[in-house]
């Protein structure tokens, strides 16, 4: 890679051992994916915030280096295992894990970190302007920069995503050169897709397509629908970004997303025909999906529990604006600085299966959390599972 | 050497495998001990050897555990791989252990056993 006489400077030590270390993993990820610079950065979003995900490896690596590291451009993070203001009613989770949980969360706020602990970024932030250069590391908001907020990010890694915090820079990878084109067009063949739909095609783009994918056959997804297709592609593989396009007349490999590949994903993920619990989000609901919720709901209550995940940010808007009190009223229980994705609240001693209408959400609960998955869209479970 | 992920220099015993290295399940953090039978180096240790192995997989949250490794004196001095990979690439950046890709002619003439010395400086790997 060419580095600048700053950079090398600080790449030999010159800047203090911390920077060498995050200038060392810039180098060493740049150098995997064929980078030849660096380029400055202007928001960091960092992953590897769950106890349950970074153990106490990651737990200690964060203490130590909180000691003297600080972030020099805006940063937020991703979310951590459960809610605090919730933990109570959780009886199943130790304090060992909330100790470390506390743990991890304080060490990134000391390094100067916006404590959003959410997977949505671009739900509680206006976006910066086209084309400016992020470094995201959770993958649905990788992806929903490049794709739909015009922003440019790798798929960074937690520590790639850390060291551009720290340092203000990331590898000039393919994804943020503007000339990138996609191999690959993904036919969409379904009619009416749901957001579970949406969310079966991204998790079938991943796997087929490789760092990006141009999408025909889909006539502008609402939200809800775009988060899910975004969830599914990052759960998957490697791919980064995709783009609408209107006609597949290009040069590019084709390939269709129909009834039987749809149907593979389905019967893939979805283990049950029912769930003992409901989750919402992953990713976290925006405000605008709480809002449909809440309109759905009216009249109706849920028959059994259901977690509705979104940010605090969005909580507090949600408060504000009184959708809140009617999902509520429903029995509904609102959880922010978490989600579906990896987190303790959902204990497999206590729960044997969970509907949910996320693919990113069904995968984990069925491979990291070992539960049975009930896949359906949310009209659906308003429809079977409220009254 | 095709290409330096991590510099540095290093000095050690070379412990090959020909399977790919999940290093957030496959590896003992605190000993450095493989505990995953699928393995073909099963039961040996990575601390302080020169770990020639094809590339990583699974969870980029094994760049923590090369991290720990280090940290409790249980590190390879130094990787050889044929791929890079981001979580052994960023694990190694971590941990500051010397990380190099070579081409599969290379990886092939290494043997397990060998004692091998890399210098990045230099670009050289002896024999």
């Amino acid at each position: 890679m060419d580095l600048t006489v700053e950079e090398k400077a600080a790449l030999n030590g010159e800047q203090g051992e911390t920077l060498q270390t995050a200038y060392r993993i810039l180098v060493a990820t740049g150098e995997a994916t064929n980078a030849e610079r660096l380029v400055p950065i202007k928001w960091a979003h960092l992953s590897g915030v769950n106890y349950n995900t970074i153990g106490d490896a990651g737990e200690e690596f964060l203490r130590e280096i909180s000691k003297d590291v600080r972030v020099k451009v805006k940063t937020t993070v991703n979310p951590m295992g459960f809610d605090f203001d919730h933990i109570s009613e959780f009886k199943h989770i130790d304090d060992e894990f909330v100790q470390k949980q506390a743990s991890i969360r304080d060490s990134y706020i000391k390094m100067g970190v916006d404590p959003t602990f959410s997977c949505t970024p671009y739900d509680i932030f206006d976006l910066p302007e086209k084309n400016t250069q992020v470094s995201f590391a959770e993958s649905n908001a990788a992806i929903f920069a490049n794709s739909l907020g015009d922003l440019k990010t790798n798929k960074e890694s937690a520590f790639s995503a850390l060291a551009s915090a720290i340092t203000g820079k990331s590898p000039y990878s393919d994804l943020r050169k503007d000339d990138m084109t996609a191999p690959m067009t993904i036919r969409m063949k379904m009619d009416n897709p749901s957001e579970l739909d949406f969310g079966m095609l991204g998790f079938f783009a991943g796997k087929v397509g490789d760092t990006s994918v141009n999408i025909s056959g889909v006539s502008k997804p609402n939200r809800r629908s775009c988060k899910a297709l975004c969830g599914g592609m990052g759960t998957s593989g490697t791919c980064a970004k995709f783009q609408f396009v209107d006609s597949d007349e290009d040069t590019s490999e084709k390939v269709d997303f129909g009834k039987e590949e749809m149907n593979e994903i389905f019967d893939e993920l979805n283990t049950t025909d029912k769930g003992d619990l409901i989750t919402l989000g992953s990713p976290q609901l925006g405000l605008e999906e709480i809002s449909d919720l809440s309109k759905m709901l009216k009249g109706r209550s849920f028959k059994k529990r259901c977690m509705v995940f979104c940010s605090r940010a969005v909580q507090n808007q949600a408060r504000n604006l009184d959708y809140t009190n009617e999902i509520e009223r429903a029995g509904g229980e609102i959880l922010s600085d978490c989600c579906t994705c990896l987190t303790p609240l959902i204990d497999k001693n206590e729960t044997d299966s969970v509907t949910t209408n996320s693919i990113k959400g069904a995968y984990y609960l069925k491979n990291s959390t070992g539960v049975d998955v009930n896949l359906k869209p949310l009209s659906k479970i308003i429809e079977d599972e409220t009254q | 050497m095709s290409k330096i992920i991590v510099q540095g220099k290093a000095q050690g015993t070379v412990l090959k495998t020909s399977n790919p290295i999940n290093f957030l399940g496959a590896v003992d953090k605190q000993t450095g001990v493989i505990r995953d039978k699928k393995y073909d180096i099963y039961e040996k240790s990575i601390k302080n050897t020169v770990l020639v192995f094809p590339h990583g997989i699974g969870s980029s949250v094994g760049a923590y555990t090369i991290y720990s490794l280090k940290s409790h004196q249980s590190a390879p001095v130094a990787m050889i791989c044929q791929k890079a990979d981001l979580t052994v690439a960023s694990g190694c950046a971590l941990a500051n252990i010397p990380m190099i890709v070579v081409s599969n002619e290379e990886f092939e003439s290494i043997h397990d056993g060998n004692q091998i010395t890399i210098d990045t400086k230099s670009e050289k790997i002896f024999n």
